[in-house]
């Protein structure tokens, strides 16, 4: 479980980095906080030619606040979000996700940017990123581009990642004062990827109600009108409809019952959750 | 003779462990800190494919001097563990597969490079030409008629069956009679270190110095001396500091021989550092176990009898020393645990399937015999409406029948059985949990109480050994103490520790004896040129076979010291006495210091009869029987059971252990801890999973799963003392309990919270996907939709 031989780079800024990733003559690999990509150089199932590691480029480091969102770097890391050096617009959701992800080791690498390329359905950032209604904003050769996040994920380790881009930041919506949110992660050991996800953003002034299903096998399935999970009463976790919720995991690809009762589970846990908030 | 006064460094005494000043500065050594002069580095080509035939290995021509292949090992023989049982069918485990393949991750190439990677780009390049056979991977499939055969010769699957019948016919007609099909899956040991060997031909010592983590340097000698046609003298054998064992570090691998070959003619040190995948998918599995089992009881539950037939994966080979079949045949030995029944009957079958090898792990074959019987014993509770404890009370052996020969002719030495469990159902509150369980809990959760209790046969020896037959066959435990010249005291031995703390609990019976500091008592372990034979560390036998041995030599050092005390202080031998490191006589007293000086150092001052043997002794020891020492333990568990998510909590848990005199309480706390939390890993995590093709499903720790210190709950741990009467001091072995109870009293747990659903639990782990199948397909609910679910939580509401 040895890397192939690759050559290695660290180039200062996003123009440097596009340039080598340009390249296409080889295999070219980017490397934020190795903490996905490193077993899998290891064991061989990427072999580059080179690695470009992205972590020296300030840019990719900045957090920018503005009045109604906050745009992250790629390269901010799941401890800059757990220790709060990243500001925290969405009441406490970011952080508290960021403390559940794998251990602290790998949260002082792990990168917001990485963990969304990678596309591991099981990624805790994907699903709670896409409970919020967060972009990802990638720059290539063709320039900038943003999508929603459920966007980006096109399936199991798979992102919408054009030949030549990279992902530079992700934004993320301020929530009002009286937006509530639930998110509820089922593994069987701390720092275990997850079985199951629920996530859910209750965020009235806004006019926001989104619920997501994570870590199913492949995308996030998002419920964009999550009001009628609800059912009819305003108190979030009286109402929640299982029945509907099963028949909309059914709908998202997944046939296994015990996958939909667990995911049920979790979104309703994660809707109570916000009811208690 | 000897005599001691308290120090607080003796038998008994919870000392410091001597050894974690440089493993917790992080300054031990383990095979892969080890750096030679031109070393290189080992990656294997391994099969990728369950079952083939071999048709050929292609090595790129200019490769041929750094590839090694099949043909290349001329005159070196196969791995052979013959046990002697009737019956038993030999297999041999090639070094490098030539005709066939029968497991993924089979040695077919070994590839040298500067470093690993290098090693790993040169396996990459041999191209291997396979016909793939049907795989075999499932245990009970490969025992019918038809199954591919892995050993053709043989003409079935089978290593070994085994039959006993005690009386069976007399309990049939009993009225109660509850059966039930139970299995452990396989597991991979795991140790932190994973194995490794360095080798080179010492040419100074005309030696091939391996140097490897091992638990039984000696034995691996033996082995790899037999496979390679070398005198024992020509084969070095260190274990510098071991990762932990857990049994896969007593075994030869292929691995071993395949470097050892190489390094007598390469000119230049080899080494190979086993990989997490190697391990997991190649190496290290342990514990797969099924049960067809049948408790047979009156109505009041007395246990009349048990019906058991009883199948084990041994994998594709017979592994060395302790063979395919150790688990199986111990299965039939010692299913009756602690519990006193007329009628018996067992069939064992040791199968082979096209996995690795079943090794012997922490607990070896009690971990599933305990799961199995306790399991029983619970579903008689719940047939005959007792609780499962009051049904264990009037089957368990009483004190007073100590010593007690059981069913199956184990001779229990000593202690009180129902008391440790009447201790651990006080501890863990059963009339509390029952009242809890009457009410709801808040967040919907179910619980469940269950416990188990089992006896850790340690330290068997000839007697028990002799039948088996296997390579190995331990007799007399050899020490050497030998005072050093400024009063110091070096102590050798064959066992060796990976994890047992023997640097600081075998000096403290020393101490004991001798009253020499324990800081100026050093431990010579892990190497075969420094140490006595000793079929070495396994079986629980350490602190009875070798600080038997140790005590032993110590009183003849005592003896000595004496001798020469008396002539220093001009009195007869019969007018000196040992006490705290001094020899006193009628007329004064003289150090050991004073002793030792004298005997290296000022020889002129001996007279001319003095004894010949000085300060150093090489001794055997082996206790007054050699059945076995019987440690126990009553485990109880409290948990909690998330009936949606399927997810189990361990809220409480409860050991009261019985190990005779503990040498040193804290280290014996400490074994006990770590084997809890194996035997949560088995209880409720680890499993080793394969597809129709016999290809392993886990690879990674992402998908073998391990508990980690936030799911193993702080045990309360109680002492009891019943003194071992055959072993020195009274000790008995306590090294692999805790790793066998936690499966049976989880599992007992469980089947508690879950009995409004008439359901039980019967396979390892207890995943929650097992939960909830079992839920979902529990006769007592129609309803299963996620509407089913709700109304349920509207039940607590
Ligand atoms: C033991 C362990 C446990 C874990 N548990 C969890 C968990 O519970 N929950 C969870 O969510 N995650 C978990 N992870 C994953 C962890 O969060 C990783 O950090 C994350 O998935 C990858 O981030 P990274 O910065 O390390 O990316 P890298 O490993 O460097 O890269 C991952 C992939 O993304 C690409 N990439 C990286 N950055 C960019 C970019 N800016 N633009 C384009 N492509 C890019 C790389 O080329 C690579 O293909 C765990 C990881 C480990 C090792």
């Amino acid at each position: 479980m040895k890397p192939v031989n690759f050559d290695y780079v660290r180039p200062r800024d996003v123009e440097g980095a596009l340039r080598f990733i340009a390249n296409d003559e080889r295999a070219v690999k980017i490397m934020a906080g190795g903490q996905s990509l490193g077993p899998m150089l290891n064991m061989r199932l990427v072999q580059p030619d080179l690695i470009v590691d992205i972590t020296g480029i300030e840019e990719l480091r900045q957090v920018e606040e503005k009045n109604d969102t906050v745009v992250f770097g790629a390269c901010i890391t799941h401890a800059d979000i757990e220790d709060g050096r990243a500001p925290d617009v969405t009441r406490g959701a970011l952080r508290t996700v960021a403390r559940g992800i794998a251990y602290r080791a790998v949260r002082n690498r792990g990168t917001i940017g990485g963990s969304i390329t990678h596309a591991d359905p099981s990624a805790d950032w994907i699903s709670i990123l896409a409970a919020l209604g967060a972009t990802v904003t990638l720059r290539g050769p063709e320039g900038s581009r943003s999508i929603p996040i459920e966007n980006y994920i096109m399936g199991a380790l798979e992102a919408d990642l054009r030949p030549g881009e990279m992902l530079v930041s992700v934004t993320v919506p301020r929530l009002s004062a009286a937006a509530r949110w639930g998110y509820y992660k089922s593994c069987r050991k701390t720092g275990e990827f997850a079985h199951a996800i629920g996530a859910f953003l209750i965020d009235p002034e806004r006019d926001v109600c989104r619920a997501v299903f994570g870590a199913t096998e492949s995308r996030p399935i998002v419920v964009a009108d999550a009001r009628r999970l609800l059912g009819d009463s305003s108190a979030p976790s009286a109402g929640f409809d299982s029945r509907l919720a099963d028949e909309l995991v059914e709908a998202g690809g997944m046939a296994d019952p015990i996958d939909r009762q667990i995911h049920v589970a979790a979104l309703r846990r994660a809707v109570e959750q916000a009811g208690a908030a | 003779m000897a005599a001691q006064v308290s120090s607080g460094q003796g038998v008994g005494a919870s000392l410091q462990r001597k050894e974690d000043d440089r493993l917790l500065r992080g300054r031990g050594q383990f095979v892969a800190d080890i750096r030679l002069a031109g070393m290189k580095d080992v990656a294997f080509v391994r099969s990728p494919i369950a079952h083939g035939r071999v048709r050929g290995v292609h090595v790129p021509e200019e490769l041929r001097d750094r590839v090694v292949v099949a043909a290349d090992l001329e005159g070196v023989k196969p791995i052979q563990a013959v046990s002697g049982l009737q019956g038993f069918k030999p297999s041999d485990q090639p070094i490098l597969a030539y005709e066939k393949v029968r497991q993924v991750g089979e040695l077919i190439a070994m590839c040298i490079a500067d470093t690993r990677a290098h090693a790993e780009d040169l396996a990459a390049l041999v191209e291997l030409d396979l016909e793939e056979l049907p795989a075999v991977h499932d245990m009970l499939a490969a025992r019918q008629p038809g199954a591919p055969l892995l050993h053709e010769q043989w003409g079935d699957n089978i290593f070994l069956e085994t039959f006993v019948d005690v009386n069976m016919e007399a309990a049939l007609d009993a009225p109660i009679k509850v059966t039930r099909e139970i299995s452990t899956a396989r597991q991979s040991m795991a140790p932190m270190e994973g194995r490794g060997t360095v080798a080179y031909w010492d040419n100074r010592m005309g030696q091939l110095v391996l140097y490897t983590g091992c638990q039984m340097p000696h034995i691996v000698r033996t082995g790899l001396a037999e496979c390679l046609g070398l005198d024992h003298h020509q084969v070095r054998i260190i274990s510098p500091d071991v990762g932990g064992g857990f049994g896969y570090k007593g075994i030869l691998l292929p691995e071993d021989v395949c470097l050892g070959w190489f390094a007598m003619r390469c000119g230049h040190p080899v080494r190979w550092i086993e990989d997490r995948r190697e391990h997991l998918t190649a190496g290290a599995n342990c514990r797969e176990h099924h049960y067809r089992i049948t408790g047979y009881a009156d109505r009041d539950g007395r246990l009349l009898g048990i019906d058991c037939e009883a199948t084990v994966d041994s994998g594709a080979y017979s592994s060395y020393p302790f063979s395919a079949c150790l688990e199986a045949a111990q299965v039939a030995s010692i299913l009756p645990g602690p519990y006193d029944f007329p009628s018996y009957r067992c069939r064992t079958w040791s199968v082979a399937t096209n996995k690795c090898p079943i090794l012997p792990y922490r607990g070896v074959a009690r971990t599933g015999v305990c799961y199995a019987m306790e399991l029983v014993i619970d579903a008689i509770a719940r047939e005959v409406g007792m609780e499962p404890h009051e049904v264990r009370l009037k089957n368990l052996v009483r004190p007073e029948q100590m010593p007690f020969d059981n069913i199956t002719r184990k001779h229990f030495d000593s202690g009180d059985y129902p008391e440790a469990l009447r201790r651990a159902i006080a501890a863990i509150d059963v009339p509390a949990i029952r009242a809890r369980q009457a009410r709801p809990e808040p967040d919907g959760r179910l619980i469940g109480v269950g416990h188990a209790i089992y006896c850790e046969q340690g330290a068997h020896g000839t007697s028990v050994y002799a039948g088996w037959g296997i390579p190995m066959v331990p007799g007399h435990e050899q020490a050497t103490a030998r005072m050093t010249p400024d009063g110091g005291l070096e102590l050798r031995v064959g066992v060796h520790s990976h994890g047992q703390s023997m640097e600081t609990t075998l000096p403290q019976i020393a101490h004991e004896i001798l009253g020499i500091d324990v800081a100026k008592i050093k431990l010579v372990h892990g190497d075969t040129e420094y140490t006595p034979y000793s079929t070495g560390s396994w079986g629980s036998r350490c602190a009875v076979m070798a600080g038997g041995a140790v005590a032993t030599a110590s009183r003849e050092i005592a003896k000595l010291a004496e001798g020469i005390g008396a002539h220093l202080l001009q009195a007869k031998i019969d007018q000196v006495e040992l006490v705290g490191g001094a020899v006193v006589g009628p007329s004064g007293s003289v150090t050991l210091e004073e002793i030792a000086r004298t005997w290296y150092r000022r020889p002129q001052n001996l007279p001319d009869g003095v004894d010949p043997r000085g300060l150093e002794v090489t001794i055997g020891h082996k206790p007054v029987r050699d059945s076995g020492t019987f440690s126990y333990a009553a485990h109880a568990a409290v948990v909690a059971v998330d009936p949606e998510l399927g997810d189990i909590e361990i809220l409480d848990y409860v050991i009261v252990e019985d190990g005779g005199k503990l040498i040193n309480p804290m280290v014996v706390d400490g074994q006990i801890f770590g084997g809890l939390a194996q035997g949560i890993g088995t209880a409720l995590y680890e499993e080793m999973n394969f597809d129709a093709s016999g290809q392993p499903l886990a690879s990674t720790f992402a998908d073998y799963l391990l508990p980690g210190p936030t799911e193993i709950p702080a045990p309360r741990l109680e002492h009891m003392e019943t003194l071992a009467p055959y072993t020195e001091f009274g000790v008995k072995g306590i090294g692999e309990g805790g790793a066998i109870a936690p499966p049976a009293v989880i599992g007992n747990a469980v089947n508690d919270a879950l009995k409004r659903y008439g359901v039980e639990l019967l396979h390892t782990p207890m995943t929650p996907r097992r939960v909830l199948e079992a839920i979902r397909n529990a006769p007592v609910r129609e309803d299963r939709g996620p509407e089913a679910m709700e109304n349920m939580r509207g039940e607590f509401a």
